[in-house]
């Protein structure tokens, strides 16, 4: 799928970035927080974005690309609205989270680490969440679910979808 | 600022206060002087790293004094000197709880002296076990505990730069450390002149972005340069030429809030807990299909058995168990017949497993350790930086391989070709990654051969895991209502009703769905 940047509609937190780069460049080795920023403004790193962090830091782009491509945290596609992450730790693993995460693939259509074409929901499987004890833990945006099993993952899917839909009328 | 008298001062009007509010909401009780949390969980537990956890409001550095806390960073600096510090450090034989279980007095002195203007000290609070979760919770919990023990290194090595390298997935842990860092400076035990004796240390957070290689030492340091996380080829050790080739000392998250309580407590007393080679106590993520999981601190060499059925409760739902996996990817499958091991750094090693960070995950009859053999390559596989061929081309050949074995189409000769590339792997790799990524593999294989021999042979998943080898089938317990032909998405059920049922195994597509319906329990798996 094809997402299009742009750069117009996101003048002003181009703006922030700019001017956290101004303010931090001498830090050494600020080339991660910087990325960090970015992607917590923006919700993914866009090559627009990458090319005006390379700029404003004066390194080359592709130290920009070859950084933020080495660390999984960093994606080069918008998140959806509602981002189902699943651990898929060891703890969640022997407590089935393998099922819950495929039982999620198939309500929502699409594959781990795709997102919805109607940018609604998003699957992104992570590796321990630090709440082990709770497994197998599945998180929607900041809420977390514990102990979840399969049959679960409708209804939780499910609260989402009228949140959006209510959104939606407004 | 705040001076040692007015610490102890503080201290005991805090504790007088702090005592009344816990016991209001008898969660507590104290112990030899010592406030403790109550219950059976605890009763066998001994709490040195998460001594606080649970215990005092992490948000408020008061509490934190109440216990004693930033005592033995006063008198570190008053009344020792570094090398006083770092001689107690080493006698209590504190050894490193991040993995590979190095003495930190030893470590220390080597970057006390290495003579340099600057020197760091960085704190490893990346935690990449998936399913350890000890270091979130002493953050989370009790990170004034870090700061402290932190500061404490600066002043032995003689360093006045800390950083905190933080796991991306921890956002609450870096939360609370801010609030820790900010109150800590204000009160005048961090930053400038500490306590007024002179001594500076300050504190950095960094987040780390999602590379478990990035725990590795020298990765986490080329990560903080703002580079690609890629372990360098050691030449120099890092306590030598580290952080922008300056001494640097690494340390643990668990390792660093030991270190006040062993100042405070003093040597003799931690080393009479644990055994002589591994003092003092461990913390553990006891998880899985355990009973009661959370975390547990016991003393080093209490038997595994003891850890799993008197703190855990025992294996969930009655069922039997298998196995026990310790050190995440990077240790083994301990099996049942093993668990009267005394969980030591070296009683593990002797068994194929390690410590490790205190994963401790327990497994029933209906794991399969083939599974979860490959499952821990998946991992090794995602996370390998590539910069070495063995670990980058070896454990996808390995993954391959029990890939083919838990769907069936593997051959004998395919173990034999596992093991010799494991011991390559093991032997070329450049760093820890590498080197024990086939840990999992072997120790499973060496415990549960026999398991992989069924999946090879018989073409059959015993624990019912390995999707492609399952069969369901209807034994003689059906009751014939016709509940599984309703959901069978093929129609590969048939038979009259009231009578026993029968799947026809060539369109069975192996849902699972009848044996999720069936009420009297007649579908077989296996
Ligand atoms: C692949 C790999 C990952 C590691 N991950 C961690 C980690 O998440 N946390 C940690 O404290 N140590 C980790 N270590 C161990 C560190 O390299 C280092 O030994 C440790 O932080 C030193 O601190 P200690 O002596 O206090 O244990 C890892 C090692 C390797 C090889
Ligand atoms: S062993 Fe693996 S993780 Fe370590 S340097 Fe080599 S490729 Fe990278
Ligand atoms: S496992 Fe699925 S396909 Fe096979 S018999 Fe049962 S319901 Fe039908
Ligand atoms: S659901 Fe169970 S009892 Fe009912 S027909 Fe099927 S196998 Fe028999
Ligand atoms: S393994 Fe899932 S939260 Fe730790």
């Amino acid at each position: 799928m094809d997402f299009k940047f742009d750069i117009e509609k996101n003048m002003e937190k181009v703006r922030c970035l700019e001017t956290f780069i101004e303010k931090n460049r001498q830090v050494p080795g600020v080339l991660i927080p910087v990325l960090q920023e970015a992607q917590g403004l923006f919700g993914y790193l866009a090559r627009e974005v990458m090319e005006i962090i390379a700029r404003g830091l004066d390194v080359p782009v592709s130290k920009v690309f070859g950084v933020a491509t080495y660390y999984t945290q960093f994606t080069f596609m918008p998140k959806g609205e509602n981002d189902i992450s699943i651990c898929l730790g060891t703890a969640c693993y022997v407590k089935g989270a393998q099922e819950i995460l495929e039982e999620v693939q198939n309500i929502l259509g699409i594959k781990d680490g795709e997102t919805t074409p109607d940018l609604k929901f998003s699957i992104t499987s992570t590796r321990c969440v630090g709440d082990c004890s709770l497994a197998p833990v599945v998180l929607v945006n900041d809420d977390i679910y514990p102990n979840v099993n399969k049959k679960e993952v409708k209804d939780i899917i499910a609260k989402y979808k009228v949140e959006v839909e209510c959104y939606d009328h407004l | 600022m705040i001076t040692y008298e007015k610490l102890v001062q503080m201290s005991l009007e805090q504790r007088a206060i702090l005592e009344e509010r816990l016991l209001k909401e008898d969660k507590i009780e104290i112990k030899d002087g010592f406030i403790v949390l109550k219950g059976d969980y605890y009763k066998e537990q001994i709490r040195i790293a998460l001594k606080n956890c649970g215990i005092i409001d992490p948000g408020n550095i008061e509490e934190y004094i109440a216990l004693d806390g930033y005592k033995s960073l006063a008198r570190a600096l008053i009344e020792e000197t570094p090398i006083k510090i770092i001689e107690q450090i080493s006698e209590s034989n504190l050894r490193g709880r991040g993995g590979a279980g190095f003495p930190t007095g030893r470590k220390w002195n080597e970057a006390y002296k290495t003579l340099s203007d600057q020197k760091y000290f960085i704190c490893n609070a990346d935690e990449g076990d998936p399913g350890a979760f000890m270091d979130r919770s002493i953050l989370e919990n009790d990170p004034h505990s870090v700061l402290e023990g932190m500061a404490i290194g600066g002043y032995a090595i003689g360093s006045n730069q800390g950083y905190i390298y933080v796991r991306a997935e921890y956002p609450m842990a870096v939360k609370k450390l801010r609030i820790a860092i900010k109150q800590a400076k204000e009160y005048g035990l961090l930053g400038d002149n500490i306590l007024g004796t002179g001594f500076n240390f300050d504190i950095e957070l960094r987040l780390g972005s999602g590379a478990f290689v990035c725990g590795e030492g020298t990765a986490l340091i080329e990560s903080i340069e703002g580079k690609r996380g890629m372990p360098r080829n050691k030449k120099a050790r890092t306590s030598h030429k580290g952080l922008y080739q300056q001494p640097t000392i690494l340390n643990n998250v668990e390792t660093i809030a030991c270190v006040p309580v062993i100042l405070q407590r003093g040597t003799e007393w931690f080393k009479n807990i644990g055994t002589e080679k591994s003092t003092g106590t461990k913390v553990f993520a006891l998880v899985g299909k355990v009973e009661k999981a959370g975390l547990v601190e016991v003393p080093m060499g209490m038997p595994l058995r003891n850890i799993i059925n008197d703190i855990g409760g025992g294996v969930q739902d009655g069922k039997a168990l298998k196995a026990v996996q310790t050190g995440g990817p990077s240790g083994g499958c301990i099996p049942v017949s093993l668990m009267d091991t005394p969980v030591d750094f070296e009683s593990l090693d002797k068994i194929g497993s390690i410590i490790g960070s205190g994963g401790m995950v327990v497994m029933d009859e209906n794991t399969c350790m083939v599974d979860i053999a490959r499952f821990f390559l998946e991992f090794t596989v995602d996370e390998s930086c590539g910069k070495c061929t063995p670990c980058r081309v070896g454990n996808k050949r390995m993954l391959e391989i029990l890939t083919m074995i838990t769907n069936g189409t593997a051959e004998l000769h395919h173990i034999e070709d596992l093991k010799e590339i494991a011991e390559v792997i093991a032997e070329t790799s450049l760093c820890g990654l590498g080197q024990t990524a086939p840990n999992p593999v072997l120790s499973t294989l060496n415990y549960f051969y026999d398991e992989y021999l069924t999946h090879v042979k018989d073409k059959k998943c015993p624990a019912g895991v390995c999707q492609a080898l399952i069969t369901y089938s209807i034994d003689e317990k059906c009751i014939g209502c016709t509940k599984c032909v309703k959901v069978c998405p093929t129609s590969c059920i048939s038979g009259n009703k009231k009578e026993q049922h029968e799947i026809d195994q060539n369109l069975c597509v192996v849902c699972g769905a009848c044996f999720e319906i069936c009420p009297v329990s007649a579908i077989r798996k296996g």
